[in-house]
């Protein structure tokens, strides 16, 4: 073993961003909480380079580093970037949130950092031990994120929750994988694979048996349908900051792990684990859409709402070819860029003792705060998949591809539940500009850059929504290159 | 800059200024406001004016996609943009007269509180319709087409809080979705005939399906064409307001009146016409689908003409001159003239939206009075207004040397050339139109600037809040002096009538013989021989009006003034006792109630309408709907949200025993379909329900 | 064959000796040495300081399972630090740079909780 066949410079990002992470956490020891803007503007800049590692270091072919253990394809690029670019939406919009509720510490900013690191990891990771690492990196770290009101019982309630489920999803999830290495002999996403499709060398009912574990796995990171208990108690107790994290970039982890495990490990049981997903999807669509419709508060309608846009991504994975993984990667992008949008004026609306979460709050936004009634309707009419915006576009894509494998009936269903949901979107929608504002206009918190940001990262749906092909280009692209289909 | 930026950069200024304005008016004020939409649209119309001029000094025609939006199935979702010398002309017109409508709502908005709101909509319809014509494919001739409509019924509803308002936004509304419903359907057979939705791909292939025929019903075939063209014509005529369609272009005139002269008079109106001239490759193939065309362009051009008689309203007035001009370019394009329509499309535009600015000048002047029966005399007070306006209606009623005059009396030529079986009932429509035309525009001019002032007669306010409840109408009391408009007003006026008088003098002959339209206009010659015999006799403009001196139409439209002048200044007792004539023999009735087609709309057709839905709403509605649908996706979701508030109940033992629970239902299917515990047909039949292509 | 298994019962032998042989030592020293003298303190099992039957549910300091888990994570470490110092001549520079990476990661663990105060008691 030597330095060089190591490869360690293709994971230079998750380097410099573990060793930055590592400064952040010892140099906020000596910042008082006054000066802690300091540790805002040194995360970001982390951010910054680690983003610009990212892109430089794209490669259309794949790179191994660490004895094929990670590997740096474009499809886990882009989601890293994504990634990222969600880390430090949560960063910018949390900070007044933070600062008004007592939890803007150094830990906020090293734990969201680390989870950040175990994203990462997870999307780069080609073997079940990384993939697992990266995994338990980014749990624990929400864990304690949850938790990170300590003296809030709701958000220890939360954690509590989110913990113990999470641990059992985690130990469903490593006695999967320890099928899978029953099985084939093999903790390599590609050599698993190898065995299994070619060679046929693989046990296949031990694979089976790992596989349904292994879904199960995913099924609870990307709170499907019936693994989905967790998200709306989460959504609701964890601070809003901590919400729009869970939310929005693990999403992305979770569908780079979803590729790695199921269209890249497990290629050869595509139809078992298409029509699990079926099943997902299905229950996911309904139940997150008819739920949706219920709530009143507006965190646990998003959870809801997650759900079923979780459906959605199922429903283009489990298509199982390169064009459904794009819609599928598209989705995942665009929906985290939405939620993080909808949670951010979610944050802009809310100020010390009013969490602006309970929908009656938003009524006559459009007359108290226009421009940002204009932005939430901007979001609600993406996640509505009203056409011209992203959410519309990704939904098409996704539909298409689904169509095109003949599965009409799915396609028919899902549309009909995205109907169903578009009347609590447009509700918000309703409540914003034909309802009179319960009592006197509430100012804005945050400072004139979080609300640039917030503005542009709403605008982006309406943007990408017109302008799609690029993206769907580039994500295409990935998947095309990192795939060996 | 290469040729693309700018053809971008012509619709999306007026789009960026609309945004500026409509998103931020409420922080920038005004000022800026109406500077940042003025500066839009100007750039606009420089860019255009380059555009044109690029063309005509020989440059290449543009056809090109900028962006694909989306793909399905293989058709294409595109922007694109196709710029010939029609499409050109076009975007010079709409920008010119848009540019003037924005200075002159300057002054005519002044006191108005949706301000910048109005200039937002009114530069957000300049884009739309730039969109529109600049369109290489019909889905975007379709978006545009929408898209100004859309922005005509806002600005028709401008003023929401008046009742009329609102009522007429509705009928706008509604008489085009009859328009659009046929507009769409004929894209359709489009799509479904040619395979493509772009201009260039369906032009050539339309001499191919040429005889290609269609079954409607059982044993009636029709040609693909003529269906499929007038289809699209019906488009044309709900959104240039032909007859049957018509019925919402007066009411439109509750809007501002810049919109009027905008929308209602120069561009949106027109795009029926410029929409059918586009698609001139389509409807050569078809005289069925041209003698339609003419036809309903002659009914328009005449009986629309004759309503125009006994409005008393300035708007209305010129509001059904318009419905008739509308009609005069519709005969044009059924007779294979389709220069000559879009020539005077082109001079129309000009001078009436001059009229129109001249009418809301007169409207300020006279305090938000519309009544012609209360002016009178305003020459002497509005000196500019009164010039500008003489020069319009002059341009309109065919004046020698007038623009006017050059267009309409190249359509009542084209017609007398024609061979189509409608001909002649349309030559007849259009020569009678010339004196009407003369006779209701005079009419209205020496009521409003000659003769007495008759404002300071007692006894007309009243009846001016009884016609419209609206406080915007003060009127002039019996001691007030009408003022002259404010430069922001008049300058636009001067600016609009130098091209109603000179432009067709300029234009006629590269436009209509020196081969303008050529590659873009296809005419059949062979069978329309109109262009041609025409080409033939025409030796310049100035031999056109010595000419002139010999036919009618010219003593036509002198005869016309001449009894405006003796009815209204000579002897004003005449018209009431023709009035009295009419009434006694009903036509009065018949013109009041403007041929009773609102009538028949509205406790007709709206009617049958309504009662059709009261049975279907009791049965289809309260039935099915909603105790089924409605009320069964409701107790759906109810019934769902208590089930899983059932299940999420906050305890973790419950969500860790669902996760198993699922886990172990997991395990028994698909395990249990590997080692074949449910046998193989039930594992078949899952699969095959699950993938049919498996 | 079965030879291979004789450091397993070597080991067997051992961990009973080493259970069994204090016990034996503690009753035969004492019983020869001491004077018996038991009372009920005496007699009662011991529990790190705990009474042995009571309500299980008994509240105690939450600073005990933090030193707890500090404890069993530097304790790990340096359960890795002796295989690795076995094998360090085979490994060479390699992993020496390794395992220094990886106590340079644990180091900043320990700043962290040293600085936070998770090591003083009061």
């Amino acid at each position: 073993m030597t330095w060089t066949s190591l490869n360690a410079w293709v994971a230079a990002p998750e380097i410099f961003l573990f060793c930055a992470t590592c400064a952040i956490l010892l140099l906020d020891l000596f910042v008082s909480d006054a000066k802690r803007g300091f540790t805002h503007w040194l995360s970001l800049a982390v951010l910054v380079v680690t983003g610009a590692l990212l892109v430089r270091g794209y490669h259309a072919a794949p790179q191994y580093a660490f004895s094929h253990m990670f590997v740096a394809d474009p499809l886990a690029t882009l989601a890293k970037v994504g990634m990222v670019v969600g880390v430090a939406l949560v960063l910018i919009y949390g900070r007044s949130y933070a600062a008004d509720r007592g939890i803007f510490k150094g830990e906020l900013y090293s734990l969201a950092l680390f989870s950040l690191l175990g994203m990462m990891v997870m999307a780069s990771a080609i073997n079940l031990l990384t993939l697992y690492v990266g995994l338990e990196l980014l749990s624990l770290s929400l864990y304690a994120l949850v938790a990170l009101r300590r003296d809030s019982v709701e958000s220890t309630e939360a954690a509590m929750k989110y913990f113990v489920l999470g641990a059992l999803a985690s130990g469903m999830l490593l006695y999967g994988m320890s099928m899978l290495y029953g099985a084939t002999a093999s903790l390599n996403v590609l050599e698993i694979s190898q065995r299994l499709m070619v060679e046929q060398s693989g046990n296949p009912l031990l694979a089976t048996f790992g596989l349904v574990f292994v879904v199960t796995g995913i099924a609870f990171k990307l709170g499907a349908v019936p693994f989905h208990m967790w998200v709306p108690d989460v959504y609701q107790g964890a601070p809003t900051p901590i919400t729009q994290l869970i939310g929005s970039a693990p999403k992305l982890a979770a569908f780079a792990f979803t590729i790695r495990l199921l269209a890249q490990a497990m290629e050869g049981f595509t139809p078992e684990w298409r029509s699990m997903l079926v099943v997902l999807a299905v229950l996911s669509l309904a139940i997150g859409n008819l739920t949706a419709i219920a709530q009143t508060n507006i965190k646990r309608m998003f959870a809801y709402s997650t759900i079923s846009h979780m459906g959605f991504l199922l429903l283009g994975i489990l298509v199982g070819n390169v064009v459904g993984y794009s819609a599928a990667f598209f989705y995942a992008v665009t929906y985290m860029l939405t939620a993080a949008a909808g949670f951010g004026v979610v944050m802009l609306l809310a100020r010390q003792g009013f969490e602006a979460d309970r929908l009656d709050d938003y009524k006559g936004l459009a007359r108290t705060h226009p421009w940002f009634a204009g932005m939430l309707l901007l979001v609600m009419f993406s996640m509505a998949g009203v056409p011209v915006f992203v959410g519309f576009f990704a939904k098409l894509a996704v539909l298409k591809a689904v169509v095109d494998l003949g599965m009409v009936w799915l396609a028919v269903f899902a549309v009909a539940m995205s109907l169903i949901g578009a009347f609590y979107y447009l509700r918000v929608v309703k409540l914003m500009y034909f309802d009179e504002p319960e009592g006197a206009a509430a100012p804005l918190s945050g400072c004139m850059f979080t609300r640039v940001v917030l503005s542009l990262n709403c605008l982006a749906l309406l943007g990408i929504g017109l302008f799609p092909n690029d993206l769907l280009l580039l994500l295409t692209n990935a998947v095309e290159f990192s795939l060996p289909i | 800059m290469d040729m693309k930026t700018i053809y971008l950069l012509i619709p999306l200024a007026p789009l960026f200024g609309a945004i500026i304005a409509g998103l931020f008016g409420w922080a920038i004020g005004r000022r800026a406001a109406h500077c940042v939409t003025i500066g839009g649209v100007a750039v606009s119309f420089a860019l255009s004016a380059y555009v044109l001029n690029h063309l005509l000094s020989g440059g290449e025609a543009f056809n090109g996609t900028v962006y694909t939006w989306l793909t399905i199935n293989g058709v294409d979702f595109n922007v694109g943009f196709l710029v010939d010398k029609l499409t050109a002309m076009m975007m010079c017109v709409v920008t010119f007269v848009s540019l003037m409508v924005h200075i002159y709502t300057i002054g005519y908005m002044q006191e108005d509180p949706g301000y910048q709101r109005f200039f937002s909509y009114i530069s957000l319809f300049t884009f739309s319709m730039l969109m529109l014509v600049m369109a290489n494919n019909f889905v975007q001739l379709f978006f545009g087409w929408e898209a100004v409509g859309l922005v005509s019924y806002l600005l028709i509803g401008f003023w929401f809080k008046r009742p009329t308002a609102t009522f007429a936004n509705l009928k706008a509304f509604l008489v085009n979705r009859v328009g659009d419903f046929g507009f769409l359907l004929g894209i359709g057979l489009v799509l479904a005939y040619f395979g493509s939705l772009d201009y260039a791909t369906v032009f050539a292939k339309a001499p191919e399906l040429k005889d290609t025929t269609i079954t409607l019903m059982t044993g009636h075939t029709w040609s693909l064409m003529a269906v499929t063209c007038i289809l699209l014509f019906v488009g044309a005529m709900g959104k240039s307001a032909q007859f049957p369609l018509h019925v919402w272009l007066p009411d439109s005139m509750e809007g501002p009146t810049p919109i009027s002269a905008l929308i209602h008079a120069a561009t949106m109106v027109t795009a029926g016409i410029f929409m059918v001239a586009r698609m001139s490759p389509m409807f050569e193939l078809s005289d069925t689908a041209l003698n339609f065309v003419l036809v309903i362009g002659a009914i328009t051009a005449l009986f629309m003409g004759f309503l125009g008689i006994i409005q008393n309203d300035i708007k209305r007035v010129v509001a059904y001159s318009t419905l008739s001009q509308l009609g005069y370019m519709t005969v044009a394009l059924g007779v294979s003239a389709y220069s000559v329509a879009a020539f005077h499309l082109m001079t129309h535009a000009f001078f009436k939206a001059l009229l129109f600015l001249g009418a809301g000048s007169v409207i300020i002047g006279m305090h938000h009075d519309q009544d012609i029966r209360n002016m009178g005399g305003l020459r002497k007070y509005m000196p500019i207004t009164w010039i500008t306006s003489l020069l319009g209606s002059l341009a309109l009623i065919g004046t020698p040397f007038f623009a006017g005059f050059y267009s309409k009396d190249s359509i009542i030529e084209a017609v007398e050339f024609s061979t189509l079986p409608g001909a002649g009932f349309a030559h007849f429509a259009v020569l009678a139109g010339v004196f009407v035309t003369a006779f209701y525009s005079f009419r209205m001019y020496f009521l409003v600037f000659h003769g007495k002032e008759r404002w300071m007669e007692k006894g007309h306010h009243d009846h001016h809040h009884d016609d419209h409840g609206d406080d915007h109408h003060h009127g002039l009391g019996p001691n007030d002096k009408p003022h002259e408009s404010p430069w922001v007003v008049t300058l636009p006026l001067i600016l609009l009538a130098i091209p109603s008088v000179v432009i067709g003098y300029l234009a006629i002959e590269p436009m209509l013989y020196g081969g303008f339209f050529d590659g873009v206009i296809s005419v059949n010659h062979e069978s329309h021989r109109a262009m041609e015999m025409m080409k033939e006799e025409f030796h310049g403009p100035l031999a056109m009006v010595t000419h002139a001196f010999s036919t009618l139409p010219l003593y036509l439209a002198i005869a016309g003034v001449a009894a405006a002048y003796v009815f209204y200044l000579v002897k004003p007792s005449i018209p009431a006792a023709i009035d009295r004539f009419f009434s006694a023999i009903g036509v009065r009735k018949v013109l009041e109630e403007k041929y009773y087609m609102d009538h028949l709309y509205i406790n007709g057709f709206a009617a049958a309408g309504r009662a059709v839905g009261t049975v279907l709403w009791k049965v289809g509605d309260a039935l099915l709907i909603d105790g089924l649908i409605v009320n069964g996706a409701a107790k759906l979701v109810g019934f769902v949200s208590s089930a899983v508030r059932r299940v999420q109940t906050g305890y973790i033992y419950h969500y860790a025993f669902a996760m198993i629970i699922g886990a172990l239902g997991f395990i028994t299917v698909w395990l249990g379909a590997r080692l074949g515990w449910f046998g193989p047909e039930v594992f078949q039949w899952v699969v095959g329900l699950l993938y049919p292509q498996a | 064959m079965l030879q291979n298994y004789f450091p397993i019962l070597l080991f067997l032998v051992v961990g009973i000796l080493v259970g069994v042989l204090p016990m034996l030592l503690g009753w035969g020293v004492g019983k020869v040495l001491g004077t018996n003298r038991p009372d009920a303190a005496k007699l009662s099992p011991y529990e790190c300081g705990f009474e042995a039957f009571e309500d299980a549910r008994m509240q105690f300091d939450v600073r005990y399972y933090l030193v707890a888990i500090l404890f069993i994570l530097f304790d790990l470490e340096v359960a890795f630090l002796v295989p690795w110092a076995v094998v360090l001549d085979d490994i060479g520079m390699f992993g020496f740079v390794s395992m220094m990476i990886f106590l340079a990661v644990l180091v900043v663990g320990f700043v962290y909780e040293w600085m936070k105060g998770a090591l003083e008691w009061e």
